[in-house]
């Protein structure tokens, strides 16, 4: 078996999220190789190379590969794939983007979103808004596979791969990069923070949200929201936790005027401990919730606030 | 310019799945089916292409059962123009639809295709991008805004930092995210004029595309059930309880 990940990227550095792939990868079993493709990655290689389990960090470092555009990637991947029995990506909006297209160019299926590696070939995944888990066996000779990184722990940071440049360079003239708005934040990624807390169309308003940052900032939590206070205009979409937006599975995940519709428990049930703040006694999110607070939460969260 | 759309049939979004006993499936007997969400955005996209005098022509296509044809219909009542029905039983995987719709591409060179960003049932988020991939098209994936300027069209993408915008040389694909848009319901003279819509019953030989996939379904399971929690009942008892037996404070 070998295998080849592709490196996640945020702003030229590697993402958490390629930790979790690459564990991925080692229940799966067999040699390592991480692809680290972008312009200026260098920093993002060498973190590439302190990964365990990492044999080779391979660095496509071109222009045409800034911001990891889908069609410069796509080839890239197809001329590297051959010699690896399966290719693995964090199931980032990145690696939704261009692993599909490396499977259909080597006309093989692709397994999205997997959560466990039962064999080589055989794999978990969750279906309609992870209320069934599949079980699904791959016969084809490459398998393309995107990672869920909350399925699985990060490994450590103690490696020493080595690190060699891909000369590869594709031509790309059918799309370009025109501009980036992210959203700036000091708090943890919301996909890898330790404590999520997140706000619903309970919230009233998005001037209301300021009413998590004091409580985010004691517990060092990411704020997040549900579709419905993404909609509303509350806050960015970026935020948004649940079968469209982000999947989370933080140590404590609270859910503040957050009903809890499938599409939202889709995101965020696997969360360790749920403590649920409602003013409605039957919100559904009571369901899932292991403690449950009923009451108004523009008294409950400053009184938490204070008592942190 | 045409403008083909993919559409989708599924579970209705609202609809509490089962497991079917034997674990082969989820049970869909007797179910409310519905358009796939991300597909009723991409019809409605498609269709404000057409009312700003971008698109000349919507073709709605769907690839399944005999009864998507309720979902084209829903389409055509929508605003689509004509559809195109590719029948088979067989469950039909990203990459086989991909493939159908590649010949529907090389057929009726469209300008623009637009799709959902994913099928709420298999959850899987490929088919445009496969479809981009076999048609040789660039790719606007997680779109929340489309915006057609002469031989380009700019698409803003949800990724997971924030917006990405870029520029697209046409004929391309683009799949569609929730915020793109808000669709509209159909009018009941409008579902009336959709029966006398041409729609085109095709199936996959007629393509010369193998359905089949290599990867097998094993097993369908419920997933792990949560134990219900306990309702507290004061902040001091909530911050107690997450100290001392959650232990996550």
């Amino acid at each position: 078996m070998s295998i080849l990940v592709l490196a996640d990227l945020h702003e030229g550095q590697l993402a958490g999220a390629t930790a979790h792939v690459v564990a991925a990868a080692q229940a799966i079993g067999g040699d390592i190789d991480v692809l680290v493709a972008g312009e200026g990655v260098q920093a993002a290689a060498e973190a590439a190379a302190k990964l365990d389990g990492v044999s080779k960090v391979r660095v496509a470092d071109n222009a045409v590969y800034a911001h990891q555009l889908a069609e410069p990637m796509g080839a890239l991947l197809v001329e590297l794939a051959d010699g690896y029995t399966h290719v693995l990506a964090s199931a980032s909006t990145t690696g939704k983007n261009v692993l599909p297209r490396l499977a259909a160019l080597k006309d093989v299926s692709q397994l999205s979103d997997v959560i466990a590696v039962d064999s080589a070939d055989t794999f978990k995944r969750p279906i309609y808004a992870g209320n069934a888990i599949a079980t699904v066996k791959s016969d084809d000779a490459l398998k393309v596979i995107t990672v869920r990184s909350t399925g699985f722990d990060a490994v450590g940071t103690s490696g020493s791969a080595t690190i060699e440049a891909v000369d590869t360079v594709v031509e790309n003239s059918q799309s370009s990069f025109v501009k980036e708005e992210l959203a700036q934040s000091d708090r943890p990624e919301l996909g890898g923070a330790k404590v999520v807390i997140s706000g619903g169309r309970g919230m009233g308003n998005g001037e209301n949200f300021k009413l998590l940052d004091g409580i985010a900032d004691k517990l060092g939590a990411a704020i997040g929201a549900s579709r419905a206070a993404v909609d509303a205009g509350f806050v960015p979409n970026d935020m948004q936790v649940g079968q469209t937006g982000k999947i989370v599975a933080p140590d404590l995940y609270i859910a503040v005027g957050i009903s809890g519709a499938i599409q939202h428990l889709a995101g965020m049930k696997d969360s360790k401990v749920i403590v649920a703040i409602n003013k409605d006694d039957e919100a559904p999110i009571f369901q899932v919730a292991d403690y449950g607070l009923v009451g108004d939460l523009f008294e409950i969260l400053p009184e938490l606030e204070s008592k942190l | 310019m045409k403008v083909l759309v993919a559409v989708k049939r599924v579970i209705d979004y609202n609809v509490k799945i089962r497991v079917k006993a034997d674990h082969s499936d989820v049970d869909l007997t007797n179910v409310k089916m519905a358009m796939n969400p991300f597909c009723e955005i991409a019809v409605e996209e498609a269709v404000r292409l057409k009312e700003k005098g971008v698109a000349t022509e919507v073709i709605a296509v769907s690839v399944g059962p005999k009864a998507a044809q309720e979902q084209l219909r829903t389409a055509l009542a929508l605003g689509a123009d004509r559809a195109i029905h590719i029948e088979t039983d067989e469950r039909a995987e990203s990459l086989a639809v991909a493939k159908l719709l590649a010949k529907v591409v090389e057929e009726e060179q469209p300008g623009l295709v637009v799709l959902g960003k994913q099928a709420i049932d298999t959850d899987n988020n490929q088919t445009g991008q496969m479809l981009a991939a076999l048609t040789g098209l660039p790719q606007g994936t997680f779109a929340s805004e489309v915006a057609v300027d002469g031989d380009k069209v700019n698409v803003t993408r949800e990724i997971d930092g924030g917006l990405q915008t870029i520029a697209l040389t046409l004929p391309a694909i683009v799949t569609t995210d929730l915020r793109l848009n808000e669709p509209r319901y159909a009018k009941l003279p409008d579902i009336m004029k959709a029966k006398k819509k041409p729609l085109d019953v095709k199936t996959p030989a007629d393509y010369g595309v193998e359905v089949a996939s290599k990867v097998s379904l094993l097993k369908v399971e419920s997933p792990a059930e949560r134990k219900g929690g306990v309702k507290v009942a004061s902040v001091d008892e909530l911050i107690d309880k997450l100290k001392n037996e959650a232990k996550v404070l």
